[in-house]
C-alpha cells in the first residue's frame, strides 16, 4: 500500500474550482483535456470502436447533466455538473495501491499514476468514491486527471497559458484554477464568497478541487410597473390617457 | 516513497500555426500544435477577437475531424443508377472537363438552368460573384433554411441584426433576454458574453419552449410554447406603453414613427407615407403647423395627431397606428397568456423590470459624440437592457414578423446601439434596407452573359420582385415571386423539389457545395431522395440530368452525386472570412480573418474555391480569365484573396492593404497580405475610437467614417423603419394598385401576411391542421458539442452524444403512460417515425423536442452500418412536410414564411402513440448507404 506525504507547512494544494452557476455543459473541458492528454504526459487515451456501434474511450473529464427538482419549486433546475479528480488531500486511490503507482506529489499535491509501475488492479479506481479514474483498456494502465502537469509548469508556454488545457478552454469561465492551500489566493477567495463546497465530505478524503453551488434564482421578484394592476377602464380609454402623454414637444 | 521525477516541460510540438476553426459558424482563432507534419493539439488564440483565447467543445475535437475516416480522397464519378454508391475514380482534369461540359451547354443556352446553392458555405463572397459571372439567378447558400427571418427582420428594421450582425454590450448590459436561441448560435461569443453577466451578477431571463444549456444557467426560464414569442413580445411592449414606458424622444430622433403615414381606404397610396415634391416624407412640426421633411434636423415632430396635408388627403404619424395596435386588447398580457403558456402576472413583471432598468438604471458614458445633423453632445445616454435571438423565432412560418416585433421592443426602450444595449458589428449599420436589388429579372438572363448585379439583395416593391409578365417566378427556388418576395437567401430548402417537379422549370445542372440535402437539411427525406432520383416517364432520363457536389466527408447527399469533387479539411486550406460576406467584427469594431493551409493534405483533394475559380476560367467567365484568355488567379484561392478587386481598392480582406501594406478597409492589392495576416495571427482587427463606438446609426463621425471604409454609400443616418413601407406597397399590389399585382390566387395571402406593422400571426401549417389531431408541437435544437452533421461523425463528440432521444413533458408522458426509454410512434400529418423517449420536467407541456441532425443514415459518414446514429437516433425532417397543405386551387405555398421564404421547420404538429411489441430501432431506416473508394476510411479497409 502507498503512503502519502507528509504535508509541510502552508502545504500548496492546486486544485480546480468549478462554478455550477456558470458552467452551460458545453463539453470544451471535456475535449480539451482529451486532445491535450492524448498526446501529453497521459498519451495516448484510448479510443476502442471509435467509428462503431458502441464507442468509448477514456476521458479524465467528463461532464454529467441533471434535472432537479425541489419539492416545492415550480420549476426544475438543470446543473451541468463538470467531474474530474479532486485531488484529494487524504486519497483512498493513493493509499489503496499496492504498486505505488499511484501518489500524491509533496509539492503540490497533484495526485499522478506512474505508468511505470501501474499494473492495471483497477483497486485505486475501486477506491475512489468520485468515480474520476479511467482505465485504458488498450495500455492496461489507469489514466486520471493530471491537473495538466505537463503544462502549469512548462517552460515552453508564456506564464499566461501555464494552466490546465480545461480551464483555457472554458467559455464562460465556469473554471479556475490556483493554489486552495493558500487562503489569499484568487481561487480561495472565490470559495470563500461563494460558498463553495466539498463533494461528499463525509467521505473524508477532503478533496482540493471546489464547486460553487448554483446562484439564488431571482424569479420571484415582486417586481411592478407602477400602474400594473388592470386598469378599469375600457381599451380606448387607456388609448387617449397614452395618446394624451405623447403627444408633447419633441425635438428631433 | 520517493516519487518519479516527471519531465513537465515537455514540447510535444516542433511547430504552432495559426488559423480560423470550421467546426461551425462562429469562426474563432485557433493555434494549431503539429509534429512532424501531424495536428497534435488546437487551442484557442488569445489576441483573436472573436473567442479570445476560449475554445469550445467542437473547436478542441477538431483534430477528429480533419482526421476522420469520412474524409473522401478522389474525384468521383457516378457508373451506377444515382443513389447506388456505385462510382469510379476519375482524375481531376477528366471530372473538371465533364464539369466544364455540362456547364458550359447550361451557360451557352439558358443559363439559369444551372441550380448552383452552397449549404455552410464561409465564402459567399465568391460563390454568389461566381453565379453572378455565370449569369444565373439560382443561387444562394444555406441562409433560406437557417435564420433568414432574423437578418431580414433586423436589416428591413434598423440596418442591423441579431445574429452575426450584432451583440449585446456584455461589458454594460444590466438585464438580458434570450429568445429562442438553440445552442450553437453563437458558440464561443455567447458564453464568453454570459460569462462577464454571471460575474456582474446581471439578470438573464431566457424565453426558450426548453431548459437546457443557455436556459439552465439563466436566473429565469420562461417555458414558451413554440411560435407565440410575437404575442409575448407583444404584450410586454402593450404593458410598456399602457405604463407609459418607452422612449419618445429615441423614437422621434432614429426612427420613422413620426413620419406621417395617408389614410385613404381602398386608395392606390393609402398607408404609404406622405412625401414631398423630393420624395421625402413629412413629419408634422408642432412648432411651425405644418408638415416639414422628415430628414431636417430642426424639427419638432409630433407623434399624436390626425393632420391634413397641403393636397388636403389625411394622415397620422405611424407611432399612432403602432400604438393601436399593440394597445388593442389582442395584445393585453392576459389575454395573451394562454396561448403563451406564460402566466400574466409573469409578463407584467418582465415588462416592469425592463422598464425598472431602461429608465431607472440609465447609464451614462461620458464620452462626447457628434450627431448626424453635427450637433455635439457631451455624454452617450444608455439603456441597459440587452437582448439576443435566433432559430427558436427563425424557424417558423411568422418568424420574419416575430423578430420585427422584438426589435421594436428593443426600439420602444431605446435601446439600439446605445451603452448597456444591442450593438452593431461592422459592416453595420446599413440603410434599412441594404439597397442593392436582386438581379436575374426576365431579359436580364441570357446566354454566355453574366448578371447585371448579384443574384442576392432587398426588394422594396414589387418592381424589384424576379417574375415575368404573368407573374411566375423566374428563380427555381421562387425566391423573389409573390410567394417569397423578401426571400434575402433565398429557398434552398425547395430546390431539389421544385426542379424535379419542373415547376417553375427544369434545370439541367444541379450544383451543391457541403450542404447535407439527402438527409438533415432536407424536409421530407423520403420525398426529397425520390426526387433526387425521379426519371422522366418519357426519356428515363434522370429529371435533374446532371448532380455535381463537393464536400470534405461522405454525407449521405454524396451518395446522389453523379460527380463528386472532394474538398479538403479546413486545416488544408486558404480562406478569407471577408467583409464581403457575412463578418466576424465585434461591436467594437471591423474585423476579418484568413485561414492557411497547417497541413498538406494526403489525398487526391483540392480546395472547392480553387476548384470553382478553376471552372469560371475553363468556362471563360469574364472576371476569372484575363484578356488572352488565360486564368486571372492561376494561384488558385489564394491568389483570388489577394489580387481580386471587387469594386477598386476593395478586395475581399480589409486589412494591409496598398503596396506596403499601410492601409486598411481601402487601398491596392498588397502582394504580400497573406504574410502580414499571419504575423498577425490570421486575423485582423481595427478597434473604433471610443466616440464612434455608440450611436452609430446617427453618429456622423461614424458614418462618415464607414461610408469611407466602403461599408456605406453615403453618410445618412440610418432611420429605424418600424412602420415598413415596403410591405404595405406589397398589401396596396395584392389589392389590386399599381403596375404590377401579384395573379389573384396570391392576393389573399399577401394582403393577409404582408402588413407593415409589426405583429404576430398564427405559423401556417399550425393554422392548417387540426390541433385536436397533433396536439404536439415538435422542435429540435442543436447540442453545444455537435454542428450539423459533422458532429456525430468525430470519433470524441459521438462519445458524447451517439444517438438523440425524444423529450417530452413528464406531465404528458404521465398522461400517455410513458416511461424513460420507451418506444413511440410520432405521427405527423406528412409522416411517422419510431423513436425512444425521455421525460423531464423543463419543457412546455404542448411541445416535444429532440437533438438535431445526430440521426445518420445506416452506411453513411464511414460509420459502421449498425452505429446507434442510425440504429437509435433519428431525425424529425421526415416528420416536416416540404409543402403546406393544398389550399382553394390546389396550389401549395412552401412550408416557410410567406414574406421571407424561411424553411418553417418550427411549425411542425404531431402526436403521440405508444409503440409496443416492435424492434428497439428507429423508423424510417432506409436501405444502407454503401462505401466506395473514395472515402478515407474504405480505403484503408
Amino acid at each position: 500500500m502507498t503512503s502519502l506525504p507528509t504535508p509541510r507547512p502552508n502545504q500548496k494544494k492546486l486544485g480546480l474550482v468549478i462554478d455550477l452557476d456558470t458552467c452551460v455543459g458545453c463539453q470544451a473541458c471535456a475535449t480539451s483535456c482529451k486532445e491535450w492528454n492524448t498526446q501529453g504526459y497521459s498519451a495516448p487515451l484510448n479510443d476502442s470502436n471509435p467509428y462503431g456501434a458502441s464507442p468509448e474511450g477514456a476521458w479524465l473529464n467528463r461532464i454529467h447533466g441533471y434535472e432537479v427538482k425541489a419539492p416545492g419549486e415550480d420549476q426544475s433546475r438543470i446543473v451541468h455538473f463538470p467531474r474530474s479528480c479532486l485531488h484529494c488531500e487524504e486519497p483512498a486511490c493513493v493509499t489503496v495501491c499496492p504498486t505505488g503507482a499511484s501518489y500524491k506529489r509533496a509539492e503540490d499535491g497533484i495526485v499522478l499514476v506512474n505508468p511505470e509501475t501501474c499494473i492495471g488492479c483497477k483497486l485505486c479506481s475501486w477506491a475512489c468514491p468520485y468515480g474520476a479514474r479511467e482505465y485504458d483498456y488498450d495500455h492496461g494502465v489507469m489514466k486520471k486527471c493530471t491537473l495538466c502537469i505537463d503544462r502549469i509548469y512548462n517552460e515552453n508556454f508564456v506564464e499566461e497559458d501555464r494552466i490546465p488545457a480545461c480551464v483555457k478552454a472554458c467559455p464562460t469561465g465556469a473554471r479556475h484554477f490556483g493554489d486552495l492551500g493558500d487562503s489569499e489566493s484568487k481561487v480561495s477567495r472565490l470559495v470563500a464568497e461563494r460558498g463553495g463546497y466539498d463533494l461528499l465530505p463525509e467521505m473524508g478524503y477532503k478533496p482540493v478541487n471546489k464547486y460553487l453551488p448554483p446562484r439564488q434564482r431571482r424569479a420571484d421578484e415582486k417586481m411592478q410597473l407602477v400602474q400594473s394592476e388592470p386598469v378599469k377602464r375600457d381599451g380606448k380609454a387607456v388609448m387617449d390617457d397614452f395618446f394624451r402623454w405623447a403627444d408633447r414637444l419633441l425635438s428631433r | 516513497m520517493t516519487q518519479p521525477k516527471i519531465d513537465t516541460s515537455l514540447k510535444t510540438w516542433d511547430e504552432i500555426k495559426t488559423t480560423t476553426c470550421y467546426m461551425c459558424a462562429c469562426r474563432c482563432g485557433i493555434k494549431v500544435y503539429l509534429k512532424d507534419g501531424t495536428v497534435k493539439y488546437i487551442e484557442g488564440n488569445r489576441d483573436h477577437p472573436v473567442n479570445k483565447g476560449v475554445i469550445c467543445g467542437k473547436g478542441a475535437s477538431g483534430i477528429m475531424q480533419h482526421y476522420s475516416p469520412a474524409r473522401l480522397s478522389k474525384p468521383m464519378l457516378r457508373v451506377g443508377e444515382r443513389g447506388s454508391g456505385e462510382f469510379r475514380e476519375i482524375e481531376w482534369d477528366e471530372a473538371l472537363t465533364l464539369a466544364t461540359s455540362w456547364l458550359a451547354k447550361v451557360r451557352r443556352e439558358d443559363p439559369k438552368r444551372l441550380a448552383f446553392f452552397t449549404g455552410r458555405d464561409q465564402s459567399q463572397g465568391l460563390t454568389g460573384w461566381w453565379a453572378t459571372q455565370f449569369g444565373t439567378p439560382n443561387y444562394a447558400a444555406h441562409g433560406g433554411f437557417c435564420s433568414v427571418n432574423m437578418a431580414a427582420a433586423g436589416l428591413y428594421t434598423f440596418g442591423g441584426s441579431f445574429w452575426e450582425f450584432g451583440e449585446p454590450d456584455w461589458k454594460h448590459t444590466k438585464y438580458f433576454l434570450l429568445f429562442g436561441v438553440a445552442e450553437d448560435h453563437a458558440s464561443n461569443p455567447i458564453k464568453i458574453g454570459l460569462g462577464k453577466l454571471k460575474e456582474r451578477g446581471v439578470k438573464i431571463v431566457s424565453v426558450n419552449p426548453v431548459r437546457t444549456g443557455y436556459s439552465a444557467i439563466a436566473d429565469e426560464w420562461i417555458g414558451i410554447r413554440p411560435g407565440t414569442d410575437g404575442l409575448f413580445a407583444g404584450a410586454l411592449i402593450h404593458e410598456l406603453l399602457r405604463n407609459q414606458k418607452i422612449d419618445l424622444d429615441y423614437l422621434t430622433r432614429y426612427t420613422n414613427a413620426a413620419w406621417l403615414v395617408i389614410r385613404n381606404p381602398g386608395g392606390a397610396d393609402d398607408g404609404t407615407f406622405a412625401r414631398n415634391a423630393n420624395g421625402e416624407p413629412l413629419i408634422y412640426d408642432a412648432v411651425i403647423g405644418r408638415p416639414l421633411s422628415a430628414h431636417r434636423a430642426d424639427t419638432s415632430p409630433k407623434l399624436v395627431g390626425e393632420f391634413t396635408l397641403v393636397d388636403g388627403r389625411h394622415a397620422i404619424p405611424s407611432f399612432m397606428l403602432l400604438a393601436e395596435r399593440f394597445l388593442s386588447d389582442d395584445y393585453s398580457p392576459t389575454k395573451v397568456a394562454e396561448t403563451c403558456g406564460i402566466p400574466t402576472q409573469t409578463i407584467r413583471r418582465i415588462a416592469a423590470e425592463l422598464a425598472r432598468t431602461a429608465f431607472e438604471e440609465e447609464l451614462c458614458l461620458n464620452i462626447g459624440w457628434r450627431d448626424w445633423a453635427g450637433r455635439i453632445h457631451d455624454k452617450m445616454i444608455g439603456r441597459p437592457v440587452s437582448m439576443y435571438a435566433m432559430r427558436g423565432i427563425s424557424a417558423h412560418s411568422n418568424g420574419f414578423q416575430t423578430c420585427r416585433i422584438l426589435h421594436l421592443l428593443q426600439i420602444m426602450l431605446g435601446t439600439i446601439d446605445v451603452p448597456g444595449g444591442f450593438r452593431y458589428r461592422a459592416p453595420f449599420p446599413k440603410p434599412a434596407p441594404p439597397g442593392v436589388k436582386p438581379a436575374g429579372k426576365p431579359g436580364q438572363v441570357k446566354p454566355n452573359t453574366a448578371l447585371p448585379g448579384p443574384p442576392l439583395g432587398f426588394v422594396t416593391a414589387p418592381e424589384d420582385l424576379l417574375i415575368d409578365k404573368e407573374g411566375r417566378p423566374q428563380r427555381i427556388d421562387k425566391a423573389y415571386s409573390w410567394e417569397a418576395p423578401f426571400a434575402a437567401h433565398g429557398l434552398m430548402h425547395t430546390v431539389i423539389a421544385n426542379a424535379a417537379k419542373r415547376d417553375p422549370y427544369g434545370i439541367d445542372v444541379l450544383f451543391l457545395y457541403m450542404a447535407n440535402m439527402s438527409w438533415n437539411s432536407a424536409m421530407n427525406v423520403a420525398e426529397t431522395t425520390a426526387h433526387l432520383t425521379a426519371k422522366d416517364e418519357t426519356t428515363g432520363d434522370y429529371i435533374i440530368p446532371h448532380i455535381i457536389y463537393s464536400d470534405a466527408y461522405a454525407s449521405e447527399m454524396v451518395h446522389y452525386a453523379d460527380l463528386i469533387l472532394p474538398d479538403t479539411t479546413y486545416l488544408e486550406r486558404w480562406d478569407c472570412i471577408s467583409l464581403l460576406d457575412r463578418p466576424i467584427s465585434e461591436a467594437d469594431g471591423p474585423a476579418d480573418a484568413i485561414r492557411q493551409p497547417v497541413v498538406e493534405p494526403d489525398r487526391d483533394v483540392r480546395p472547392f474555391q480553387t476548384v470553382l475559380l478553376d471552372l469560371g476560367a475553363r468556362l471563360g467567365l469574364t472576371g476569372m480569365t484575363k484578356e488572352d484568355g488565360t486564368p486571372r488567379y492561376p494561384g488558385g484561392y489564394e491568389d483570388y484573396i489577394v489580387n481580386h478587386e471587387r469594386s477598386p481598392v476593395i478586395g475581399p480582406l480589409a486589412g494591409w492593404r496598398g503596396k506596403e501594406g499601410v492601409f486598411h478597409g481601402r487601398g491596392d492589392v498588397n502582394p504580400k497580405q497573406l504574410e502580414r495576416y499571419i504575423e498577425n495571427g490570421c486575423h485582423w482587427f481595427y478597434e473604433l475610437p471610443d466616440h464612434v463606438k455608440y450611436y452609430r446609426h446617427a453618429n456622423r463621425d461614424y458614418l462618415e467614417w464607414a461610408s469611407s471604409f466602403g461599408f456605406i454609400g453615403r453618410p445618412d443616418p440610418i432611420i429605424f423603419q418600424l412602420y415598413l413601407e415596403p410591405l404595405q406597397k406589397f398589401r396596396l399590389a395584392a389589392q389590386g394598385h399599381g403596375a404590377i399585382v401579384p395573379p389573384e390566387e396570391h392576393r389573399q395571402r399577401i394582403v393577409r401576411y404582408f402588413d407593415p406593422l409589426p405583429g404576430r400571426h398564427e405559423p401556417l401549417e399550425e393554422a392548417l391542421r387540426d390541433k385536436i389531431e397533433f396536439p404536439l408541437h415538435a422542435i429540435t435544437q442543436r447540442p453545444m458539442a455537435m454542428y450539423h452533421s459533422w458532429g456525430s461523425q468525430n470519433a470524441w463528440l459521438r462519445q458524447i452524444l451517439g444517438r438523440n432521444w425524444l423529450y417530452l413533458a413528464r406531465s404528458r408522458g404521465e398522461e400517455l403512460e410513458l416511461c424513460d426509454g420507451d418506444w413511440v410512434q410520432v405521427i405527423s400529418a406528412t409522416s411517422r417515425i419510431k423513436v425512444q423517449v425521455k421525460l423531464m420536467d423543463g419543457v412546455n407541456p404542448h411541445t416535444v423536442w429532440t437533438w438535431n441532425a445526430i440521426g445518420k443514415r445506416s452506411g453513411a459518414w464511414a460509420l459502421s452500418p449498425d452505429a446507434p446514429e442510425a440504429k437509435k437516433g433519428f431525425l424529425l425532417n421526415h416528420l416536416i412536410a416540404e409543402l403546406l397543405p393544398e389550399r382553394d386551387g390546389g396550389y401549395r405555398y412552401s412550408n416557410s414564411d410567406p414574406v421571407t421564404g424561411q424553411a418553417a421547420w418550427y411549425d411542425l404538429r404531431v402526436r403521440i402513440e405508444k409503440a409496443e411489441g416492435e424492434s428497439e430501432i428507429s423508423a424510417p431506416q432506409f436501405p444502407v448507404l454503401k462505401g466506395f473508394k473514395g472515402i478515407v476510411g474504405r480505403r484503408r479497409a
